[in-house]
């Protein structure tokens, strides 16, 4: 059974999106998204200062068999990345929601994240 | 798509959390828990990998060795009862047909590992080429399970299982033997570089053999390994992987294996071909590579001149958890080899560092 916490939102394409009250949010790829990537060899990730917009490729996930896009779940300007991700990209699979994040936005508009699936709503997803 | 086949340890896989693919027609397990792990497990230590999809087959008769010196491209003459002989066969055009090992179990008795994509194809295409040769040939693949102990650990795994003593089966060797009460023939080979076994034993005895070579394997660091690693390991270690740096359209000469292609030995399948190609040098030449960057260069990216012109494609391409880069072969027209070469791998071009394999040491058998 996969990971799916209760205080995150969640995109369809696996991403999922902490909002801060500040409005920034950390996002990063689901524990379902790791688990059926398998071991993840390269996380390739836009420079901070990059705009995105939502539903946008910001990257790539590589695992051993394949590389697969991942979407900005909103808008926003990335205002941090996951240094550790460069040498260590294991730990997406690793601790996908914690030490596995992969960017942080400057949302264009947080009211944005409200539209995204909750929990229960993404566990149906992956079934 | 049919039906998967599957191999005498299905159950065993599923019940030890193999996550299972169709492998060329197969239900296989690519992994246990990751690939990179099990990859160095046997680097280090040691891992066990269920290979009972390749095929098996026997060719007997007072002309097996005559048929065999007229359908491969190494000199069989050389073999001798309980030797073992890494080969290709070849189309009269001189594409590969597959590679397989020769085993000479006694005079007028050899068998055959043959891959196991290529069953149907190479049973037929070697009953085919064996008319008019006074030998049989019998597909056994059914009857066999096959299981590879491979890596440092491997030798002193075994040795608990089994009172025949390994030391005196040198590499590329065999016996007869009896494996955790299973009777096997216990092979020295492997397809990862490392030292280690694979053990031929009836299909209905492999869930029962895996089973007791785990259940002793905890203090030699035993890990359950699957296809994934396999095939990382034995593209760091330099072998070739059918349809991949070998195929119909690819010559044992263009993937850089004449050390298996014997003109002394007389006219075989492809010989006249094989011999044009390695006298008047190859068009294009399997070469390796690895690129001092994470992302994977997967089979079939275009492979790039300095002036950006396409001078070749990858065909295998994965990360050596080892070295920690991308490493992989290409197929390279000759001509461009002089010159620097480089892929494009999402906007980023990344410069391809020829190498010779193995990309990491290996200890010798």
């Amino acid at each position: 059974m996969s990971n799916v916490p209760s205080d995150l939102k969640y995109a369809k394409s696996h991403e999922w999106l902490k909002v801060a009250a500040d409005g920034t949010a950390t996002i990063g790829i689901t524990d379902y998204a790791q688990n059926s990537l398998g071991d993840i060899t390269f996380v390739q990730v836009p420079k901070v200062g990059a705009a995105l917009k939502a539903g946008e490729t910001f990257g790539v996930v590589e695992s051993v068999k394949a590389a697969s896009d991942v979407y900005a779940p909103v808008a926003g300007t990335v205002i941090e990345i996951n240094p550790a991700l460069d040498a260590n990209p294991e730990k997406v699979n690793q601790a996908p929601y914690t030490d596995g994040w992969m960017l942080k936005l400057k949302l264009a508009n947080p009211a944005d994240a409200g539209a995204l699936l909750s929990a229960d709503e993404y566990g149906k997803v992956i079934g | 798509m049919g039906v998967l086949q599957t191999t005498p340890l299905n159950a065993f896989h599923r019940s030890h959390g193999g996550r299972m693919v169709d492998f060329a027609g197969w239900d296989m397990p690519v992994q246990y828990k990751s690939i990179l792990e099990e990859h160095k497990a046997v680097r280090q230590r040691c891992g066990l990998f269920d290979v009972s999809h390749m095929g098996e087959a026997d060719v007997q008769g007072p002309e097996a060795l005559k048929f065999l010196q007229h359908l491969v491209t190494n000199d069989c003459s050389k073999l001798f009862p309980g030797r073992i002989l890494y080969t290709v066969m070849c189309y009269p055009h001189g594409g590969v047909v597959d590679d397989l090992l020769v085993y000479m179990r006694g005079a007028d008795d050899y068998l055959l590992c043959i891959n196991a994509g290529n069953i149907a194809k190479d049973i037929a295409w070697i009953q085919e080429q064996a008319k008019g040769f006074n030998c049989t040939v019998t597909d056994r693949s059914a009857e066999y399970a096959q299981l590879a102990i491979q890596g440092p650990r491997a030798a002193e795994l075994v040795q608990t299982l089994t009172e025949v003593n390994l030391t005196d089966i040198k590499y590329y060797h065999f016996t007869n033997g009896v494996v955790a009460g299973v009777k096997c023939i216990i092979s020295r080979t492997g397809y990862t570089g490392e030292d280690g076994f694979e053990l031929y034993c009836p299909a209905a005895d492999g869930a029962a053999l895996a089973e007791a070579i785990v259940a002793a394997g905890a203090p030699f660091g035993l890990e359950l390994t699957a296809l994934g690693a396999r095939d990382s390991l034995r593209l760091e270690a330099g072998f070739p992987l059918y349809g991949h740096e070998i195929t119909e359209h690819i010559t044992p000469i263009t993937a850089g294996l004449g050390w298996v292609v014997k003109f002394d030995k007389g006219p075989f399948i492809g010989s006249d071909v094989l011999k044009t190609e390695k006298e008047k040098g190859s068009a294009q030449k399997i070469v390796f590579f690895k690129t001092g960057d994470r992302r994977i260069v997967r089979a079939e990216t275009p492979v790039l001149n300095e002036a950006g012109t396409v001078v070749g494609r990858v065909v295998s391409g994965t990360l050596s958890p080892i070295i920690n880069e991308a490493i992989g072969s290409a197929l390279v027209e000759t001509a461009a080899l002089k010159e620097p070469l480089a892929v494009d791998i999402r906007g980023t071009k990344l410069n391809l560092q020829l190498v010779k394999p193995p990309f990491v040491p290996l200890k010798k058998n």
